[in-house]
């Protein structure tokens, strides 16, 4: 039977103290749009949940010496900021790619980090755009970047005590351009068989600095950094493109496994042929 | 279980409620409610069908907390017929152009589109089906439900 205390504080210190409070019976809850599924299925049973909903503060996207998202940002506030599609591209085409509408207004950037699912639709993104993830806990604050947040299928580096409280990306990335996609059955409800994205800052036309990023290649979202560094220096072209797909798809860059929803080959397969169209669309936004 | 008092607007009425904190907004607009527009097809936020709109946005209503509807606004398809009983545009293009079988997904699906025609009112056939790609309709082939948001918009 499901059966909890639902709390709402209003403020990060109220969290803090529920969270000291309740310890490992409380589970912390944004837009709910994961934790109330896997109540519903039976699968999280908390005996409380602390609502994070209150927080209204940590709701924003700003630009200053870097951009700063709060965590509880919705995929749709991601999705509909000009400033995010503008310079942070490979983000708004990933929240604009989560489940539903209904879903995106109620789900949150920090929830997508945070839940840390292998098909997560930020992740790639967020590792295209050298995001840092910004933890708090009654101790003070720590900031880990995003490719050492994931350590594995719903796991992160993120202790009991903490709550995410941003994102940040430095301002330097708004100068690549960028580009996310989630190759899956579907146009939309569905998770991706393999997510790819990759920046790329061009100088004339030869790149200057690439990154290429993958989910569902592996447990957790990878970048690429062999394919990244054979691309520094060399011009942007179509032959050069492929060939960085065949690096990453290469056995020393991903393993992808199989599953339900597609076989492992496939995936490399896939990985093989989107990073050259990935890398074009970028380019061409 | 302890319960908890949750005081909103319900289609413009301040209505009020002593609803379980494990409750859901669906279950407690039909059981505290009984407004039954709103269904309940999978509870996990996959289909649409207890689509309702909370302060301007739509969500699912099955996965929503209900001790998080303190305050909010709530619109559901019950409330969006005047109070003359005059129906929206929108109901009325659905039945006018088939674009009602069984009904189930009915109400979630006009929601959708009700949000829609709030934010744009001349969307093209993309925009309708991106808006309605969270409701999930097993009869129609969703062809008349696009036609009948599409005429809905430009007879309004
Ligand atoms: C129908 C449906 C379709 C979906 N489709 C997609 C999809 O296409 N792509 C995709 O990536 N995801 C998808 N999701 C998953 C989900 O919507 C996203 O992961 C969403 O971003 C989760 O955010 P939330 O705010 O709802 O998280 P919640 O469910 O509230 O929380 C998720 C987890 O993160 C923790 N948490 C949340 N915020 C914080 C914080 N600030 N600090 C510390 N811990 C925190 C919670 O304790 C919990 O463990 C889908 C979900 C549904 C129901
Ligand atoms: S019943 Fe809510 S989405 Fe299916
Ligand atoms: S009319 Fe039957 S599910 Fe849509």
């Amino acid at each position: 039977m499901i059966d909890y205390e639902y709390l709402k504080p209003a403020s990060l210190d109220e969290v803090f103290d529920l969270m000291k409070k309740h310890g490992s019976k409380a589970e912390l809850v944004a837009g709910g749009t994961d934790v109330m599924v896997f109540i519903k299925q039976g699968n999280h049973s908390p005996e409380v949940l602390i609502s994070l909903r209150g927080l209204t503060d940590l709701c924003y996207i700003q630009k200053n010496s870097a951009y700063h998202i709060g965590a509880l940002a919705t995929h749709r506030m991601l999705e509909q900021s000009q400033l995010v599609k503008e310079e942070l591209t490979a983000l708004q085409q990933g929240s604009s790619q989560v489940g539903s509408i209904q879903v995106r207004n109620m789900g949150t950037l920090g929830g997508n980090i945070c839940n840390a699912a292998p098909s997560a639709d930020t992740a790639a993104p967020l590792l295209v755009l050298d995001a840092v993830a910004v933890l708090q806990s009654p101790e003070g604050q720590r900031r880990v970047p995003i490719e050492e947040f994931f350590i594995g299928p719903s796991e992160t580096v993120k202790k009991n005590d903490e709550v995410l409280v941003e994102i940040e990306i430095p301002s330097e990335m708004g100068r690549f351009k960028t580009a996310y996609c989630k190759h899956a059955r579907r146009q939309a409800m569905t998770l991706p068989i393999i997510g790819v994205s990759v920046g790329i800052l061009l100088e004339k036309d030869v790149i200057a600095d690439a990154r290429i990023a993958l989910t569902v290649a592996a447990p957790t979202p990878i970048r690429v950094r062999q394919a990244e560094d054979f691309l520094k220096g060399k011009p942007f072209e179509e032959g050069v493109l492929k060939e960085a797909g065949e690096i990453a798809s290469s056995p020393e860059c991903c393993m992808p496994r199989d599953s339900l929803r597609c076989e492992g080959w496939y995936r490399e397969e896939m990985v093989r042929i989107l990073i050259p169209r990935v890398a074009m669309a970028a380019v061409e936004e | 279980m302890k319960k908890v008092s949750i005081s909103f607007t319900l289609n413009g009425d301040t209505v009020s409620a002593e609803v379980p904190p494990t409750w859901t907004l669906l279950k407690t607009l039909r059981e505290a409610f009984e407004l039954t527009g709103a269904k309940e097809g999978c509870g996990v936020g996959e289909c649409g069908a207890c689509t309702v709109i909370v302060d301007g946005q739509t969500v699912n209503a099955c996965i929503y907390p209900v001790p998080e509807i303190d305050g909010r606004h709530v619109t559901t398809i019950e409330g969006l017929a005047d109070k003359e009983g005059n129906l929206d545009p929108l109901q009325t293009a659905f039945l006018e152009n088939n674009g009602v079988q069984c009904g189930f997904c009915t109400s979630g699906m006009i929601m959708s589109a009700r949000s829609l025609l709030d934010d744009n009112s001349s969307p093209n056939e993309d925009e309708i089906r991106t808006a309605i790609s969270g409701n999930i309709c097993r009869c129609t082939g969703y062809v008349q439900i696009v036609e009948s948001i599409d005429i809905a918009a430009k007879k309004a």
